[in-house]
């Protein structure tokens, strides 16, 4: 079997690595989870004992969890359907027939999705600035007092979320604007013919055909959003309160633990 | 809506969320030029009274910026170029040679994707202390050097090559690997093109795992350093506001050069759901 040996050498590199630094750390923090693994068992393995779903109990007992869980949830709960609503909103802007410099909107509006979150949530941090902040500025002019965005455990998230709509909204606004240029011209075309108005065909054209799309946006954002960690770690670093972590939010960062 | 109106409305709209979209950029790179202390004024400026280069001076000769881009230019053409070999390689074979298992193993992957790869962390530092790879660039370069996603967006573009060009290929006589070299890379190159970028933006962003990874300050990558160096100078906005620039810039660059490949796999990318 000449061809098959062969073909095993171009799969065996990429699908060696996948199972040796994914899969295997996948199915072990699955064992693990199940251990009482600890320093002692990282010493020697003989240590480890079967827990059972101990370890669940406990997580589950651990008011920090709770907490947390609560948190993220708000993030996902309150980010998501912002976040899609921008998207969706971006997108059909760019769609319409009369927008001009679609190009040029286009690649403005998707560039804060390439850029480094690390140095974007610096900039974010300055512009939540309570005293020198150009969101406190812009809002002193309508009269509002100044917020301590980062600092008042009631708006660190509202602040989050702000920061990750801007961040993310141009991903799925790629998604949509394909989803909407692949709907048929002549379903517009017949609805006009029987007096929809614009709203209607939104209402009825639009959304039913762009709802298998909206669905996986929805799925991977919601996957997504699941995962902060980076944004509250960055932003609130140093004023950082607990309330304003996602789950992995309060956690220290592991090369402080017992590890090394 | 009177078609009178529309067209202003939307592209009014339209520049509205552009502005909205570029501005905390373009001011990053605004205040990054002024004197250290002169964006923490009330109200805020909004371009340096004088522009000055002192910022970007003070990173290089006292913060050790140099170092750090060194670091990341290193690792992402090290990940990039790796991971493109053993991708490329792997997704022709899962679209057009045939081997046991070919298509079993190709659903356990594609079923894995959903795995986020936070779930493996813990255990891939422990494998990696193991391996004497923690706090080395080999601990970021390893783990990365082929991922299911890449593996995928080359498979669907490689299920496109005709057959009977194989076929031909080898009735010549011509062995796998010189019809990989000479025949299927020319016809891939968009999409390594476009999986090249997608790897190289993400290497370069990528900020939790080498926050795991590297503990020696001396193999930071830009966005760890910067994470670091923003909690030292929490003061100092124009000094990081310089870092942020010459952290985002290279990626904003090769995305707004390559941004049509990278936009393309996107939406290839995008039908895996």
């Amino acid at each position: 079997m000449r061809f098959e040996r062969a073909a095993w050498w171009f799969v065996a590199p990429a699908l060696s690595v996948i199972a040796v630094f994914f899969i295997l750390p996948v199915l072990a923090a699955l064992a693990i989870s199940l251990t009482d693994f600890d320093i002692y068992a990282l010493a020697d393995v003989r240590n480890l004992r079967f827990a059972g779903l101990g370890n669940y109990v406990k997580l589950l007992e651990t008011p920090l969890f709770w907490h947390a869980l609560g948190n993220t949830l708000y993030f996902v709960l309150v980010g998501v359907p912002l976040s899609i609503a921008a998207s969706l909103g971006a997108a059909l802007l760019l769609h319409s027939r009369v927008a001009r410099f679609k190009p040029f909107f286009r690649t403005a509006l998707f560039a804060p999705v390439v850029t480094t979150l690390v140095a974007v949530a610096v900039i974010w941090r300055y512009l939540f600035n309570t005293r020198y902040g150009l969101l406190n500025y812009a809002l002193g002019g309508i009269g509002i007092h100044p917020i301590d965005w980062l600092g008042d455990p009631r708006w660190a998230m509202p602040a989050i979320i702000i920061f990750a709509v801007w961040k993310n909204f141009g991903y799925n606004m790629i998604i949509l604007l394909a989803g909407l240029q692949s709907i048929p011209e002549d379903l517009y075309e017949a609805a006009r013919i029987d007096g929809a108005s614009r709203w209607r065909q939104f209402l009825f054209v639009t959304l039913p055909m762009l709802s298998p799309v909206l669905v996986m946006v929805g799925i991977l954002t919601i996957a997504g959003y699941f995962q902060l960690f980076a944004e509250p770690y960055v932003m609130t670093q140093g004023t950082r309160k607990v309330s304003s972590g996602g789950i992995s939010g309060p956690l220290p960062p592991l090369p402080s633990c017992s590890f090394s | 809506m009177k078609p009178g109106f529309a067209a202003p409305l939307v592209n009014g709209a339209l520049l509205g969320a552009a502005v909205v979209a570029v501005s905390p950029l373009l001011w990053m790179l605004s205040v990054s030029l002024m004197a250290p202390g002169e964006a923490s004024t009330f109200p805020p400026p909004l371009i340096p009274a004088r522009a000055t280069l002192g910022n970007y001076r003070e990173l290089f000769a006292h913060a050790g910026i140099g170092r750090y881009l060194a670091n990341s230019v290193f690792l992402t053409a090290a990940v990039t170029l790796v991971s493109l070999a053993f991708n490329v390689t792997a997704g022709y074979a899962f679209a057009k040679l045939h081997f046991t298992g070919r298509d079993r193993i190709f659903k356990l992957l594609l079923g894995a994707l959903v795995i986020p790869s936070q779930v493996a962390m813990v255990p891939l530092f422990l494998l990696l202390k193991h391996l004497g790879l923690v706090n080395s660039y080999g601990g970021v370069i390893v783990p990365a050097m082929a991922g299911i996603f890449g593996i995928f967006l080359v498979r669907q573009y490689a299920l496109s090559i005709p057959d009977e060009l194989l076929e031909a290929a080898r009735i010549d006589g011509a062995s796998e690997f010189r019809i990989f070299r000479s025949v299927v890379v020319p016809l891939l190159k968009p999409i390594i093109v476009t999986l090249a970028v997608f790897t190289l933006l993400g290497t370069w962003n990528d900020f939790i795992w080498p926050l795991i990874v590297l503990t020696d300050n001396s193999l930071y990558t830009l966005p760890v350093a910067l994470a670091s160096l923003s909690r030292e100078h929490v003061q100092d906005n124009e000094l990081m506001m310089a870092g942020s620039v010459l952290t985002t810039l290279p990626v904003l660059v090769v995305f707004v050069a390559l941004q049509r490949y990278y936009i393309q796999g996107l939406m290839v990318g995008s039908v895996k759901g």
